[in-house]
């Protein structure tokens, strides 16, 4: 290209890390276009002075007139005009005007850009969203950006500006839009043609229109891309400058190690660069990404990319408690990190309860995990994965995290376990796992007394350690039973099970592994139960109260 | 996991720590006298600082030095407590540290933090500071390719003025005197395993802090007595404000509102990890004279056993034991967080 009929201008709008504008406008300029470098007036002179004579005297620069560019003022668009008509005033030959910031970063050679804006001559890159079809803004203000007044700044005067909302909302009070607009908003950095912009510069209504604008909000995203739908020709709504934007409405930034995915953008500059990413200026300012074989362009993984970041940060990974991440009971997330089974019963009925169900649903499937003495884990092992120790002190400091740290640490193999009436299950984990949709909790009532009748243990006093297992599976019961349950609860009494152990014991295999088939395996063996109603009487004779043998009845004929 | 408070309760907790933070204070300015001037150096307006308290770390301090200088702190601030092995010297010869000289009880000054308060309220006004000790190594997500510059940046822009990041403890496979790493070098190539999961945290009300336990050293020496396992809560990197004080380590800081880092509804919030070296295996020849001094804990007795224990070098590795490779790892195993820092 000719330096002396440059084809492209560039108004860059620069506030801060002049060294880096700098830089990027040397790149323009060195490419054969023509430069408006507009310079905020909060920035002090010496700086600006400095930038001068870095740049030198370029036939192709010009520095526009100073303004103070607020965000979201009116000056931002005073100073895109100003830069757009010097450039047009002093070149006829350039054919498009390219407005970006001074962060901006040109991601692919100046070249490629020109050619690309020559072979559309006369289009207008700038994304125009007409105002009601928007989705994207944040802030809750869309069409009333354009019909209220705004005479407190936002940044600054919060609280003013949201009263001033209410009450114009409140006494329906609107400003008229101008005929023949028709409000369209997106994002401020565009790519315009002379055509375009000089119909918009020297249109006749210019005063009118300025004056409308000064009073909406934030009109450097609403300005030219309103008044291009009245006079664009062909208008390619997309922008050619790369923009992610967070939740808060503030675009993110770009790192060192963002290079690999900048190269896949389809864009030709990315907004905002943070100043001191040396590697990327270093790549994209010199002939280095020629050099390189291309890659295709890949927009989608940029955006997955930032989507997925954004998503950890506003709804996190479910089930996950860590020092950044530590939200309260009522916070309506899942609390656990996948599903788990817990059973109560099985294994005091069947005997090696844990291995039959390991082998019918293929998962490795634990013992009491809070038993008194430890944490029965699989196989005996004495630290599961993520290095949890088998420690009864351990596990009973925090009987949740230590629930929640498993199921986290174990993603993607569902945990088994069983507890009983005399585990150390406290009654706020009780709730918990009732109350977390993520648990299945299978329970057989009663079955707490078949280790004393077969005499695994023998306590001092039976009726004491009796009544006190009942009342704590009592409490079991209580819970989940009680109307706030959102875990898959089954209860059975033993006598309720035993009438079809195949089939109770097949749907709850069914719910963990949906293709478990336990005519493959068998029943598992059954413990025998000979000699349980002389034990019961003999408990009932010795003062127990009765209520406990209630899950008994049928099976064992105990009146 | 936990209850809010109410809001009346709230107001009392935040009314109680704020005369705590004021008696913190006055007490930082009274120890004031206990430091004395050996080098001071000048810094930026602009500069990331870094306050330490060390004692005889002569094999740890190049690496330490290199490692935060590479992340881009500008300034060290040292507070030497009578180091004896030449560790005074190193820091002396350092162009980018200034250098305080205290004899007097670590454990009488709050374990350093009266002297670092007061050095802190003096020196760190505005700053954005990082607060670690001399086997404490800082990471966070993005540390290889983003300096501390980007991430204060960042933080500024979010209106965060602090970064957690919770000790991560390394150690090697086997006994902890086989592990050989010559002084300057990574310690990371012989400290390569931790606990990936489990730590377990309860929320202090009173600070609104978080409490997070566990690890290695809950799991080999306090298995039995789990309440006494080492705090793992860490608040290494701080915007300072002339009103903030350390209350404990720096496990919390007051005014109590910095204390709550942690997303309280859905989501993740940025956090890093304190890389702790502890375990390098000059600890098994130092554990029986720090059980002599007994100047690392308030109720030392108790830590008798923990002390006789390390300096039997055991092996802390078990075979849930995972080998550190770097952020990323840990982002995936939900000890640390980008949280929307993409």
């Amino acid at each position: 290209m000719n330096t002396a009929t440059p084809s492209l201008g560039v108004v860059m709008l620069c506030h801060t890390a002049l060294d880096r504008a700098a830089q990027v406008a040397r790149f323009w300029l060195k490419a054969g276009c023509a430069v408006a470098l507009h310079i905020d007036s909060a920035v002090p002179q010496a700086q600006v002075t400095a930038l001068q004579a870095e740049l030198g005297a370029h036939p192709l620069l010009r520095m526009a007139p100073r303004l103070r560019c607020d965000w979201g003022s009116w000056n931002i668009v005073a100073a895109s005009q100003s830069g757009a008509e010097l450039l047009l005033r002093e070149f006829d030959s350039i054919g498009h005007v390219l407005l970006c910031s001074g962060s901006c970063l040109p991601l692919r050679p100046a070249a490629d850009l020109v050619t690309h804006l020559n072979a559309n001559e006369g289009t207008d890159f700038i994304e125009s969203v007409a105002v009601d079809h928007a989705d994207w803004i944040t802030g809750g203000l869309s069409r009333e950006r354009f019909t209220l007044y705004f005479p407190f700044s936002w940044r600054k005067q919060r609280w003013l500006f949201d009263r001033a909302v209410d009450l114009q909302r409140r006494f329906h009070i609107s400003r008229e839009i101008p005929r023949p607009l028709e409000p369209h908003m997106g994002s401020q950095w565009w790519c315009l043609s002379r055509a375009t912009l000089d119909a918009i510069l020297t249109h006749p209504k210019r005063k009118r229109f300025e004056r409308y604008f000064k009073g909406c909000w934030i009109p450097d995203e609403s300005y030219f891309q309103t008044l291009v739908r009245l006079h664009g020709r062909r208008i390619e709504s997309h922008s050619l400058t790369l923009v992610k934007f967070d939740r808060n409405g503030r675009p993110n930034l770009f790192y060192d190690d963002h290079l690999q995915l900048l190269r896949r953008s389809d864009c030709y500059l990315a907004r905002k660069i943070w100043p001191q990413a040396d590697k990327l200026y270093q790549f994209f300012l010199t002939d280095q990404a020629r050099k390189m074989p291309p890659v295709p362009p890949e927009p989608a993984k940029i955006d997955r990319y930032f989507e997925l970041a954004e998503r950890q940060r506003t709804e996190g990974r479910a089930g996950l408690y860590m020092q950044s991440r530590f939200p309260p009971d009522d916070s309506g997330q899942a609390v656990t990190a996948g599903p788990y089974s817990v059973f109560s019963g099985f294994d005091q009925l069947f005997r090696n309860f844990d291995y039959w169900l390991g082998q019918v649903t293929g998962n490795r499937a634990h013992g009491h995990l809070y038993a008194p003495e430890r944490a029965n884990f699989h196989g005996g092992a004495e630290v599961w994965h993520g290095a949890i120790s088998n420690s009864a002190a351990l596990r009973d400091y925090n009987p949740r995290m230590f629930l929640t740290n498993l199921i986290w640490a174990t993603r993607g193999e569902r945990q088994c376990f069983s507890i009983t009436a005399r585990d150390h299950v406290p009654p706020d984990l009780m709730w918990f796992m009732a109350k977390d949709s993520n648990a299945q909790i299978s329970l057989v009532s009663g079955c707490f007394l078949l280790p004393l009748f077969r005499g695994e243990y023998k306590p001092d006093d039976v009726l004491a350690h009796v009544a006190w297992l009942q009342k704590r599976e009592q409490h079991m019961l209580s819970v989940l039973q009680s109307r706030w349950v959102r875990a898959d609860v089954r209860v059975w009494t033993l006598a309720e099970f035993l009438n079809a152990p195949e089939s109770n014991l097949q749907s709850v295999a069914a719910k963990i592994a949906p293709d478990a088939s336990i005519a493959s395996q068998g029943l598992p063996n059954m413990q025998s139960l000979d000699g349980l109603e002389d034990f019961l009487r003999a408990l009932r004779n010795k003062g127990l109260p009765p209520v406990l043998l209630r899950d008994f009845e049928g099976r064992t004929g105990v009146r | 996991m936990y209850s809010e408070l109410s809001p009346s309760q709230d107001r009392w907790f935040r009314f109680r720590m704020d005369w705590k933070r004021r008696r913190y204070r006055a007490r930082a300015i009274a120890k004031a006298r206990e430091l004395s001037c050996v080098k001071r150096a000048r810094w930026g307006r602009e500069a990331i600082l870094l306050f330490c308290t060390i004692r005889n770390e002569r094999d740890r301090i190049d690496w330490f030095l290199k490692h935060y200088r590479d992340l881009g702190v500008d300034h060290f601030l040292f507070v030497d407590n009578g180091s004896d092995d030449g560790t005074l010297d190193t820091l002396l010869a350092q162009p980018d540290a200034s250098v305080w000289n205290t004899p007097a009880s670590y454990r009488a000054s709050r374990f350093g933090l009266d002297w670092l308060n007061w050095l802190m309220l003096r020196h760190a006004r505005g700053h954005w500071c990082v607060v670690a000790d001399a086997d404490e190594l800082l990471i966070y997500p993005h540390w290889q390719t983003r300096p501390l510059r980007a991430l204060t940046d960042w933080l500024d822009a979010q209106g965060q003025p602090i970064l957690p990041a919770m000790m991560l403890e390394l150690y090697p496979k086997g006994p902890l005197h086989t592990a050989h790493v010559p002084p300057g070098t990574d310690p990371l190539t012989a400290l390569q395993w931790f606990d990936p999961g489990n730590y377990t945290i309860a929320r202090k009300p009173l600070l609104d802090c978080l409490l997070i336990q566990g690890g290695p050293r809950a799991r080999a020496f306090f298995a039995d007595q789990p309440n006494r396992a080492p705090t793992l809560t860490k608040l290494p990197l701080v915007k300072w404000d002339m009103h903030n004080t350390w209350v404990n380590s720096t496990h919390s800081i007051l005014p109590r509102h910095l204390n709550a880092v942690y997303a309280r509804g859905a989501g993740e919030r940025i956090s890093g990890a304190l890389l702790h070296t502890k375990f390098l295996p000059q600890i098994v020849d130092r554990a029986p004279m720090e059980k002599a001094r007994a100047e690392h804990f308030g109720n030392a007795p108790v830590f008798d056993a923990y002390y006789d224990a390390v300096a039997q070098s055991p092996d802390l590795w078990c075979a849930q034991s995972a080998r550190f490779t770097g952020w990323e790892q840990l982002e995936e195993l939900g000890l640390i967080s980008r949280g929307g820092w993409a």
